[in-house]
């Protein structure tokens, strides 16, 4: 057994942002454990653009040896190709690589192990089971990691950001965009990047519209499609990617019964990005699936502070209260609260809303209000935390609900 | 990690392949004519293969349409080691699924087939059915199977306490166990290829006759001949049997929905939760798999098309609906996979195998779920009916043993055994993570005797992309190691 004092298990943005931040803040030995070849997380086949800051716009990939190099500046160890499989102790996790099975004891863990898109057989779509049917992820890996043949016709299920990146992918590896399908009235994407698809890519899109089958033996050859209507159409083509429909990647978490968030399936946690467990702390899309890249390197950083304090603080571990969400919305990230905390928070609606009132209450009292402009289904609104001091330690659980303009 | 151990992992496995060891997958089939041919690559055509290749003076051909062995309804059942207890005593299918469940649980110990004696509960949920729980224990007696016990509701809470509330009893049936249906299948296929059998894949038979001395396969890549036949075609034996003169039975494909939960769910059902089978079926069950996954399933639709390996969504919502009441937090766990496989029923209650002496010829149809755990005794039966029917089988030789990887959770996976790792470090190097299936691993199953063709045949020799993920994370890894090994 070998003992570290931070342990951060996932090398993407957030993990590689807490490690870079804890090692340059004199944390101790801080070990990244990355269990794929390289370093980068979602980044590193994310060709496009859109990454880092404005006045330096970076592709993913960059973004992604960025900041893998920041950290490893920092004084942070990143070690590739190593996988942690379980706990053999509060702080205690068992890994595996090729260099063999290893026990690891650390002072703080931090869990970034990311997200993915549920698959086909996940979302229960009926059909045969053919070859072409893939995620997001697993498109974006073929095409700008490995170079892959993908077919030739292809059909997107979303009208998501991440779905208007797999059009761009598919259109990038030479093939055609038949569709986007969204069960949905709108795209959920910039108006401009939904009118650019549309004018510009000539990728019609159906809204309103559901895969009702996938059809084929060997090699998919179309997929049926339903409109709220009732009109039925069969989509000749012979990929079909289903894209958004994240769930976080808390197989970690869940084994060593870390808490939940009902709403996002992630770990539960405060705004100090505390989970359940002491010690154990959790950033980015294992929390809410799924944010941008910065938003994961924001928590990062501000996990990176949380250890820091726990490393010194002798107070016991804070759990908060609650917080949670209403119908339409769906669920928001950190779902606990204490009075300190000071992390924006990031919410989701099942829903289109037109100029939406937010309203924090906790038993009946108001702590915040708010008017939003618009807030659209599968993408981020947000909810600063500047009303967090008002909340009663002992008091009940944090309502968020929103009220129609 | 480097090309150098790459090429040595390949080496070794190249050299475990027997110089005999014949598959093809193109090209013209050979000439010369064969002692016997197997039509059917499926669990029963691969037990029937290998039984066969303990005699080393006969030339058999083992002949396959699709492009691996168990493609059909061997790779989409429930994948359960039945005892019996529930046949029709007397019956051909109750003795050989006997005696093939005590053979298949030795040979599943001695080549690495990943077995888990979970048992088996019948539960009751009516009067009616608590009722009939005591015929059925009379019945696992006729049938040779005498440690059944009835359970009160109590004691079946005890053991089940994830189960839906109103169960009234059940009866326990503590010998049934899970198996993995694909690692059967292939070592089978294996020990009978490394022991002389010749395997030709994609060469689905369009006719067949027989000409007094001889049996004529004419198939896509050509006319393949021999003296003695088995049709172990499963779902298309009546077509096979008819076009050698026999109407004795027709194929009615039972489609058999399943949904397979992730990990999770595993920790939530202990044994196999069977329904009491009623006049309308046998009905969904709730079974461990040896994945550490939870199978929900199946449904049971009679059907014509013999390809409607199809999902529905009236299936899919049925299921979810009985998978509620009978553990209702099965349904929020998150679902791995979906397929469909359809059983060989037919018009009659027994398996329909038929020696016919003066054609040389053998039928191996009507082998509905059973077949699976059957097949290493359906293999011993048609060996001797080939005798019967004039085949001189010569001396008895075993084959090569077989040792399988072992894919089943009661073991610990390659990438958690220091020593293996130690040895070769591409075990330790996992590209699926969720199934943790190591490169390792991945280039054996590429380099082994009967190699897969397609990600879905490396994912039933590897679990590569069987996980919750279904490739998001490791698809493209997994097929660009796929695409280099075929070239």
């Amino acid at each position: 057994m070998r003992n570290v004092d931070v342990l951060v298990v996932g090398g993407g943005p957030g993990g590689l942002a807490a490690a870079a931040r804890l090692a340059a803040a004199g944390a101790g030995s801080v070990e990244v454990l990355e269990r794929e070849q390289q370093a980068g997380g979602v980044p590193r086949y994310s060709a496009h653009g859109g990454f880092g800051t404005w006045s330096r716009p970076l592709t993913g990939p960059a973004y992604a040896r960025l900041l893998t190099d920041a950290a490893i500046a920092a004084g942070a160890v990143v070690r590739t190709g190593v996988s942690a499989l379980d706990w053999a102790g509060p702080l205690t996790l068992t890994t595996t690589g090729p260099e063999g099975p290893e026990t690891l004891t650390a002072r703080a863990v931090v869990l970034a192990t990311g997200a993915h898109e549920r698959s086909r057989a996940a979302r229960l779509v009926p059909g045969t089971r053919p070859a072409g049917v893939l995620t997001t992820g697993e498109l974006l890996q073929s095409v700008h990691l490995y170079g892959q043949h993908i077919g030739s016709r292809a059909v997107i299920v979303g009208a998501q950001d991440v779905s208007y990146t797999a059009a761009r992918t598919i259109r990038t590896a030479g093939a055609d965009v038949v569709a986007m399908v969204t069960d949905l009235p709108r795209p959920q994407t910039s108006p401009a990047r939904a009118h650019d698809a549309r004018l510009r890519g000539r990728v019609p899109l159906l809204t309103d519209t559901t895969v009702t089958e996938l059809l084929g033996h060997g090699r998919l050859s179309g997929v049926s499609v339903r409109h709220r209507d009732g009109r039925t159409i069969t989509l000749l083509c012979d990929t079909v990617v289903f894209t958004g429909d994240f769930v976080p990647d808390h197989e970690l978490a869940r084994r060593g019964g870390v808490a939940l968030d009902p709403g996002t399936r992630g770990p539960a946690v405060d705004g100090a990005l505390r989970t359940s467990r002491p010690g154990v702390f959790a950033v980015g899309s294992v929390l809410h699936p799924v944010e941008s890249a910065s938003v994961a390197m924001r928590e990062g950083a501000h996990a990176a502070g949380a250890v820091k304090k726990w490393f010194t603080d002798e107070e016991a571990w804070p759990t908060g209260v609650p917080l949670t969400v209403q119908p339409p919305l769906h669920w928001i990230a950190p779902g606990r609260v204490t009075p300190t905390d000071r992390l924006p928070y990031v919410l989701r609606t099942t829903t289109l809303l037109t100029r939406p009132v937010l309203e924090v209450t906790q038993d009946g009292r108001e702590l915040y209000r708010h008017r939003l402009r618009t807030a659209v289904p599968n993408r981020t609104v947000r909810l600063p935390a500047s009303w967090t001091h008002r909340v009663d330690r002992q008091g009940g659980p944090v309502r968020v609900t929103v009220t129609g303009p | 990690m480097t090309a150098g151990r790459t090429k040595a992992g390949r080496m070794k496995a190249e050299r475990m392949n027997s110089p005999r060891a014949t598959v093809t997958t193109h090209g013209p089939l050979p000439d010369r004519p064969y002692d016997v041919a197997v039509v059917g690559a499926g669990v029963v055509g691969c037990a029937i293969a290998r039984a066969l290749a303990h005699h080393p003076r006969l030339r058999v051909a083992l002949v396959e349409a699709q492009d691996d062995v168990g493609q059909g309804t061997s790779k989409a059942n429930t994948a359960i080691l039945h005892t019996g207890f529930d046949a029709v005593p007397g019956s051909l299918e109750a003795r050989l699924v006997r005696e093939g469940s005590r053979q298949l649980a030795a040979y599943a110990a001695e080549s690495g087939i990943p077995v888990e004696k979970v048992g088996a509960l019948l539960v009751a949920w009516d009067e009616e059915q608590l009722a009939a729980l005591p015929r059925l224990a009379r019945k696992a007696e006729r049938n040779e199977y005498r440690e059944t016990r009835l359970l009160d509701p109590a004691e079946l809470y005890a053991r089940e306490p994830h189960l839906g509330p109103g169960a009234l009893g059940a009866l326990h049936v503590p010998g049934e166990s899970v198996i993995c249906p694909w690692t059967t299948t292939l070592a089978y296929a294996t020990q009978a290829v490394l022991g002389g059998v010749e395997l030709h894949l994609n060469s689905p038979v369009q006719d067949a006759s027989h000409d007094g001395s001889s049996h004529r396969l004419r198939t896509r890549r050509g006319t393949l001949r021999a003296r003695h036949l088995v049709n172990a075609a499963g779902l298309h034996a009546d077509t096979l049997d008819r076009q050698l003169g026999h109407h004795d039975f027709t194929v009615t494909p039972r489609r058999g929905q399943l949904i397979v939960y992730d990990r999770f769910a595993r920790a939530l059902v202990q044994h196999i939760l069977l329904p009491v089978p009623t006049a309308l079926g046998k009905g969904v069950l709730v079974a461990p798999t040896v994945h550490g996954n939870v199978l929900l399933g199946p449904t049971a639709e009679d059907l014509r098309d013999k390809r409607a390996t199809d999902s529905t969504a009236d299936g899919l919502a049925l299921l979810r609906d009985k998978g509620r009441r009978l553990l209702p937090e099965l349904v929020e766990e998150e679902i791995t996979a979906v397929y469909a496989g359809l059983r060989a029923a037919t018009e009659h209650d027994d398996y329909r195998i038929t020696a016919h002496p003066s054609q040389a010829y053998v039928t191996v149809g009507g082998i509905r779920s059973t077949g699976l755990t059957a097949s290493l005794a359906i293999a011993d039966h048609v060996t001797g009916l080939l005798a019967a029917n004039g085949l001189d089988l010569g001396p008895v030789r075993e084959p090569p043993p077989v040792r399988m990887p072992h894919l089943g959770e009661n073991a610990p996976r390659p990438c958690e055994q220091p020593q293996l790792v130690a040895a070769d470090p591409e075990y330790g190097t996992l590209v699926c993570h969720c199934e943790r299936v190591s490169r390792g691993e991945i280039r054996d199953a590429l380099g082994s005797t009967i190699p897969p063709r397609t990600l879905d045949g490396l994912r039933r020799r590897t679990r590569a992309r069987a996980g919750r993920c279904q490739g998001f994370h490791c698809g493209a890894a997994v097929r660009a190691l796929l695409e280099e090994a075929r070239g």
